[in-house]
């Protein structure tokens, strides 16, 4: 059980010295896109063959979370501690395995799977929330502590006031990183102030929207920094209790979090009487059932206590009402994971990096149509254009980019000609679409723009929860227009109705889900309107 | 009761008495009853039911409002194909509807043999490999059409 600062300190050196020991690691990305390409298996043949060469107290094997590239995967890097270096090999197979071995115990460079460290992918990155995915040992809270894990809740608990953390988070301009940007520090201000017996924190895990696996990684890859992050809300609220609420379809995120929290009991790190303090704090993971309505806060709080993921009208907000009538606080996943480095380095740091209305870094899942896909994390305010060409590396096969998609399926559609706005949550906005979770889908120009339309709304209206009307029964109708114009048999009068619809649609739903589900077509409609006319047959 | 079953339902009374028998444990618990039994059965279903004092009407409607609850048992092998917008955009509806006509079922269903269920999934977050299916439990990206048949025709041989 740690009690203080210099009790963390000692765990902290003990793990650095004991890394030490081993000169050099070798370092196995096992995030869920290498595992598909079966990173398990490579992490354990490496493991053997090390150990088979009689290497094993020079070099470490152990696997690490996503490392980012997840198109080059499986990727393994050779971390020499004297020499400062690090060599990235990537597009590994099982059968590489022995030669990654060979060129390791002979000193020499396996050429034809190396990846270039200065390539603009990693270059133009910049990490806070990610800085230990790739590095730490996700199953090791040891790890996490050698690289300051817990030293801003132990220091927020021992040396700050609750409000003192609140003033840094504000500071912080950090806003809600699930998509509508409400200022984070103020929502823990409000929750702050209410005067009740019961408060809870709650991390929205679900990540629903198709494209988007950010959260996944984070949770996956530095689990204790979402429970850091968590703890600290709660210190700063006064709540003693939190969930995580994580998609069922995430298997591997939930088996980080319940071994992470575990440690993180043994420790006494959570728990009762945290730091020696009177705070205690305690957490449970929950399963998600795949309804993509329950990233909708009020349907996420109806999930946790177990009822179907019906949304309510808000207010009351849940800063008043949330989970079982007491106020609660929900941020995301990564919204939480910020909270860490934020209280360590103070807010005015953090607000140093992206724009001013939109401060820090944004993680973006990158997929589709373009050469670089998996995850990057980039300052706020960085343009599109260089988003997709520096750190995406552009669109494969010298095809042009016809548009971007961010925000899932509540986002909208962003054409080549805007690519050089900057992405921060007002001018994405400006745009018609929004940052959402950070999906960001790239398609090329041989994707039918109505068609990609089509596939938001069907989804929306499949995950809609039926509970309004306009939501239930307008998407369904826009799904049925739609099919019309992909088979081209529509009509001018289709049209109209089309652009009818989503504006009831929009205005009339009683949630988010519903209220968003009209802005993909929207957004083509206003920017792809020709290909909307073509498929209006002449008669 | 032979003693299988008897420990399946032993499964799902642990994580009841874990949660206290608290009516939020209604979800936790039809989780385990499916990692238990498979899927959820009726019985089973009414089970829970009595156990956390709850209407049946209510355990129906939340197993039935969670895409992850199959009220149904699944084929022998299973076939997951992505439906999210990365696979999308690089042609799963194609993958999807080719493992349809080949193999004679319907997203969802499963083969009149219970050789086979097909199941579309909304997105399972390995989009940088898109597009993507699970094949009994293993993932494989940047499928092909006729890969994927290859793949089902193989694992349900």
């Amino acid at each position: 059980m740690i009690h203080t600062l210099e009790e963390l300190e000692e765990i902290a050196e003990a793990k650095r010295e004991k890394d030490s020991e081993t000169k050099e690691e070798l370092r196995v990305c096992i995030g869920s896109s290498c595992l598909s390409l079966g990173a398990d298996q490579i992490e354990k043949d490496l493991k053997e063959e090390i150990s088979c060469r009689g290497l094993k107290d020079k070099c470490k094997v152990k696997g690490v979370g996503c490392n980012g590239l997840c198109s080059a995967g499986v990727l393994v890097s050779h971390i020499d501690r004297e020499k400062n270096s690090e060599t990235m090999y990537g597009n590994l197979g099982t059968s590489d395995i022995k030669s990654v071995a060979e060129a390791y115990e002979s000193g020499t460079i396996l050429k034809e799977k190396l990846l270039d460290p200065h390539d603009p992918f990693f270059l133009n990155q910049e990490k806070i929330v990610l800085e230990n995915a790739g590095y730490i040992d996700p199953n090791d809270i040891e790890d996490y502590i050698a690289h300051d894990g817990y030293f801003a809740l132990f220091n927020a608990i021992i040396e700050l006031s609750a409000e003192e953390v609140i003033a840094e988070v504000k500071k912080s301009g950090l806003r809600g990183r699930g998509g509508g940007g409400y200022p984070v520090g103020l929502k823990w201000e409000t929750v702050a102030k209410v005067d009740s017996e019961q408060k809870y924190i709650v991390c929205n895990g679900d990540e629903g929207d198709p494209g988007a696996f950010m959260d996944r990684a984070i949770m996956e890859a530095d689990p204790h920094r979402v429970i850091e992050g968590m703890a600290l809300a709660g210190f700063a609220c006064g709540a003693n209790k939190g969930y995580v609420y994580v998609r069922a379809e995430y298997p591997i995120a939930v088996e980080k979090l319940n071994k992470a929290i575990k440690q993180a009991k043994r420790l006494g790190i959570l728990g009762q009487n945290i730091a020696g303090s009177n705070f205690s704090f305690d957490l449970e993971v929950r399963l998600g059932g795949g309804a993509f309505v329950c990233g909708e806060a009020t349907a996420l709080v109806t999930s946790i206590e177990g009822n179907r993921g019906n949304p309510r009208q808000k207010p009351p907000h849940l800063s008043d009402y949330g989970l079982w009538g007491e106020p609660t606080i929900l941020n995301n996943v990564e919204s939480f994971a910020n909270i860490a480095p934020i209280i360590r380095k103070g807010g005015a740091w953090y607000a140093g990096f992206g724009t001013e209305k939109s401060p820090g870094t944004k993680v973006f899942a990158l997929s589709g149509h373009v050469k670089n896909t998996g995850l990057v994390e980039v300052p706020m305010g960085m343009s599109l254009r260089d988003i997709i060409y520096k750190v995406g590396g552009g669109v494969p096969e010298g095809k042009k980019l016809k548009v971007v998609q961010t925000g899932g399926p509540s986002g909208g559609c962003i054409p080549e000609h805007l690519l050089d706005i900057p992405v921060d949550y007002d001018s994405l906005k400006s745009v018609g679409s929004m940052m959402g979770s950070g999906g960001m889908i790239v398609t090329d120009d041989s994707q039918s723009i109505v068609e990609v339309a089509r596939f938001f709304v069907e989804f929306c209206a499949s995950e809609s929860c039926g509970k309004c009307v306009p939501c239930r029964v307008g998407t369904t109708e826009l799904t049925n227009i739609l099919d019309k114009f992909v088979a081209k048999t529509a009509t001018k009068e289709d049209l109209i109705l089309l652009q009818d619809l989503c504006t009831v649609v929009k205005e009339t739903s009683l949630c988010g889900l519903g209220q968003a589900a009209p802005n993909p077509v929207i957004t083509t409609l206003k920017y792809f309107e020709d290909e909307y006319l073509e498929a209006i047959k002449n008669d | 009761m032979p003693a299988q079953v008897d420990n399946r339902y032993k499964m799902v009374e642990r994580t009841m008495k874990k949660l206290g028998y608290e009516r939020s444990a209604l979800i936790e618990t039809l989780h385990t009853a499916q990692e238990s039994f498979g899927y959820l059965e009726k019985e089973t279903l009414k089970f829970i039911a009595r156990r956390l004092k709850l209407p049946f009407s209510k355990v129906y409607g939340v197993a039935t409002f969670y895409h992850f609850f199959r009220l149904k048992p699944k084929g022998k092998h299973n076939t997951v194909v992505c439906m999210g917008t990365a696979c999308y955009i690089k042609g799963a509806n194609k993958i999807l509807a080719k493992l349809e006509e080949r193999f004679n079922v319907k997203a969802g269903g499963t083969t009149a043999d219970d050789l086979l269920s097909l199941i579309s999934a909304r997105c399972v977050g390995s989009c940088s490999l898109a597009p993507i299916a699970i094949f009994d439990d293993k993932p494989i990206g940047n499928l092909g059409i006729e890969q994927s048949v290859e793949i089902v025709e193989e694992m349900i041989r």
